[in-house]
């Protein structure tokens, strides 16, 4: 009998340094697949390795066995001694195995709840088992069944919804003030890791122009060249003002920038257009003042965080309804699975003969002139003894103790589909 | 009849709700089903209008339960056609209850039977009301999407991203409709009062008779024709215009009903009961 395993760890079980030493490239990973495979003890086998979590899904019949040959094959492959990571994995067998694997597809088991990034990891792993054929009958039906409920959690929870990065947040509002930012023109005043983030997403979403203004001019080049943009002087910002419509703010200044007096005067000029300031340096660049003009907004860090923080809040909320989806397609992959088993399979088979014997001997009554009680009796055991002879040889071969079949839930799965028994 | 117009009012009352409950539960199909709802008893309501002409021989508008009816359908034909051009399904939430509460009202009233001057039977009269009921649809919609806008500026300038931040369009979306809204409705109203001077010339002579509703139209036309220019020579973008907008159609449901009781003229005698 199989049982399907997972073993692994993750940003909770175990630390950084540890991670970076498990962790597998794709090539890593295709080489591990095959060398696994083909030990006696694993049978269908899945490795999934991002910077977050390195984790083995496997079917065996023996589950002690295949565990030691694993962690051994981990410390071979990897250099470090069994213990320094075995305190670290974590083990689920059966239900909880698949349902460790749809919370980790559907991100509900990442480090930030919702993040899209994992769904298109655990492709990518499904695909590489794939192509050197270590995922079987049980894996591909389970990796099914995850990219479902992952992609059912996604579209119908708002586990994804709402913005949890500074930058973009800062997006999601500019899209609430200008609908559609296409053919916007923005302007970056100084630099910053978070403020070029927020100009890559502008860029994403179709901003036609992007401004770079920096102290040092030379500077502000190198970075107008990096978004394909305009560079202009620390002092033309002010004139600049009439014609973008995103700023976005990140300076080491202790001063304001940008003054209540600039945009009040420019306002008209716009002809009264919005304009929004993200501001993400501290001390501000941007006079909050601003915020009063009409039509002007102006948001600072902490006004962004307060927004991620909400967010946070609100995914966590919807993560409750992603675990019931989880709930009911562990219950659908688990009931798959216990009727894959051999008993049932041998029962359903049996009765599917013999449905289909008794069908066949009351047309053959119809056809008969009066058969006696005899006959019935003697039709009838012929029709068992036809259906014992050829279930004969399946049946041993499947209760047996049939080591030289390798995974025998592949032998279930064709037997239940050529007799049509699901 | 009287059928047709429960079933109307039942339709209306349906559509509202899903246009509610997609206001609260954000899933799409509610506002799908309440935008068919909302057509089918878009027709219904021409249906009942329809007869009213056919029996009458004019438009049903010569007493306050026709003129609520008809400026309650104006509404629904208003959202219907903006419906296509954008996609502000949670205007419906507003626009939609509104249609409905002005059509049940009429339905409560009673139908007093007004004496119609014959001379009224003239297509410039048809003219003339249709121009002036479907432009103050037109307003009544710029007005929702004035009130929408000035929530969602609100709740963005305050930092408030609850409820209404979530679920209402970006403002430009909203400021564009307002506009578009504006802009049509008074093109229509414009091609209203010309008919109307037309007629008036026609009948007694004059183009105006300084009667007070008459008056207080064009005091409401002046105020969105500045508000029209304003917005094309001094840029009066966003909040203003929004603000003006409310006044505006503050300012045509005071003409619409207001005037009747507190003035005489001849425009009163059709929203008497």
């Amino acid at each position: 009998m199989f049982n399907i395993l997972l073993i692994g760890l993750n940003h909770n079980s175990a630390s950084v340094e540890l991670r970076e030493k498990l962790a597998f490239s794709d090539d890593d990973v295709k080489k591990t697949l095959k060398e696994l495979a083909n030990s006696k003890d694993i049978e269908e086998l899945l490795i999934v390795s991002t910077c977050n979590r390195v984790e083995f899904l496997f079917t065996s019949k023996d589950s002690e066995k295949s565990i030691v040959t694993l962690k051994k094959y981990l410390a071979d492959k990897k250099q470090i001694p069994i213990k320094d990571f075995e305190k670290n994995l974590y083990l689920h067998t059966n239900d909880d195995a698949a349902k460790h694997i749809f919370r980790v597809a559907s991100s509900l088991d990442s480090m930030m709840i919702g993040e899209p990034q994992i769904l298109g990891q655990i492709k990518n792993a499904f695909r590489l088992a794939s192509t050197v054929k270590s995922s079987g009958a049980i894996l591909n039906r389970l990796m099914h069944r995850t990219l479902n409920t992952a992609k059912k959690i996604r579209t119908e929870t708002g586990i994804g919804d709402s913005a949890v990065s500074i930058s973009y947040a800062a997006i999601e509002l500019a899209k609430k003030i200008f609908g559609s930012l296409e053919g916007k023109k923005a302007l970056l005043v100084g630099a910053g890791e978070m403020a070029e983030l927020a100009v890559e997403h502008l860029l994403r979403n179709r901003v036609e122009d992007i401004y770079v203004a920096n102290r040092t001019f030379k500077n502000g080049v190198k970075l107008a060249k990096k978004f394909n943009g305009t560079a202009i002087k620390f002092e033309e910002i002010e004139s600049n003002l009439k014609s973008v419509d995103i700023i976005i703010s990140s300076t080491g200044s202790d001063k304001y920038v940008i003054k209540n007096k600039m945009v009040k005067n420019i306002m008209k000029e716009r002809k009264n257009r919005s304009l929004f300031f993200i501001d993400i340096a501290v001390p501000r660049d941007i006079d909050p003042t601003i915020n009063k003009i009409t039509n002007a907004y102006v948001y600072d860090i902490d006004d962004l965080n307060g927004i991620i923080d909400d967010n946070i809040e609100e995914r966590n909320k919807e993560a409750v309804k992603g675990e019931r989806i989880v709930e009911e397609s562990v219950l659908k992959f688990s009931t798959w699975v216990e009727e894959l088993k051999v008993v049932p399979t041998i029962i359903a088979l049996r009765e599917k003969m013999k449905e289909i014997a008794d069908c066949e001997i009351n047309k053959t009554y119809r056809n008969l002139n009066n058969p006696t009680d005899e006959d019935k009796e003697a039709l009838e055991r012929m029709t068992d003894s036809m259906i014992n002879k050829i279930l004969h040889h399946p049946i041993t071969l499947l209760k047996g103790n049939n080591n030289h079949i390798k995974r025998e839930a592949e032998y279930l799965n064709v037997l239940r589909n050529l007799f049509d028994l699901n | 009849m009287e059928y047709l117009k429960t079933i109307c009012v039942l339709t209306y009352i349906l559509s509202s709700v899903s246009y509610i409950l997609f206001l609260f539960v954000q899933k799409e199909r509610y506002s799908k089903i309440g935008y068919y709802l909302l057509c089918l008893s878009f027709v219904m309501h021409s249906t009942v209008i329809f007869i009213g002409f056919h029996e009458t021989g004019h438009i049903p508008a010569y007493n306050l339960r026709g003129a609520i009816m008809i400026a309650s359908w104006s509404i629904s034909l208003v959202y219907i056609v903006l419906k296509f051009r954008y996609e502000l399904k949670i205007l419906g939430t507003l626009s939609v209850p509104l249609a409905c509460i002005l059509f049940l009202i009429a339905t409560q009233l009673p139908a007093t039977e007004q004496f119609i001057n014959p001379s009224y039977k003239s297509i410039w009269v048809f003219i003339h009301i249709t121009a002036m009921f479907a432009g103050e649809g037109a307003f009544a919609l710029a007005c929702c999407c004035a009130l929408l806008f000035l929530i969602q500026e609100h709740a963005i300038k305050n930092k408030m991203h609850g409820f209404f931040f979530k679920r209402l369009p970006s403002l430009e979306l909203l400021d564009s409709t307002c506009n578009t809204c504006i802009n049509v409705g008074f093109a229509i109203i414009t091609l209203g009062f010309i008919t109307g001077l037309v007629f008036a010339k026609m009948t007694w002579g004059q183009f105006i008779s300084m009667d007070p509703k008459e008056i207080l139209s064009a005091i409401t036309w002046l105020t969105y024709a500045v508000l029209i220019h304003g917005r094309l020579t001094m840029g009066w973008k966003g909040r203003k215009s929004a603000i003006m907008a409310i006044i505006g159609f503050l300012l045509i449901i005071f003409t619409f009903i207001g005037v009747n009781f507190l003035f005489n003229g001849h425009h009163g005698e059709f929203t008497r009961f």
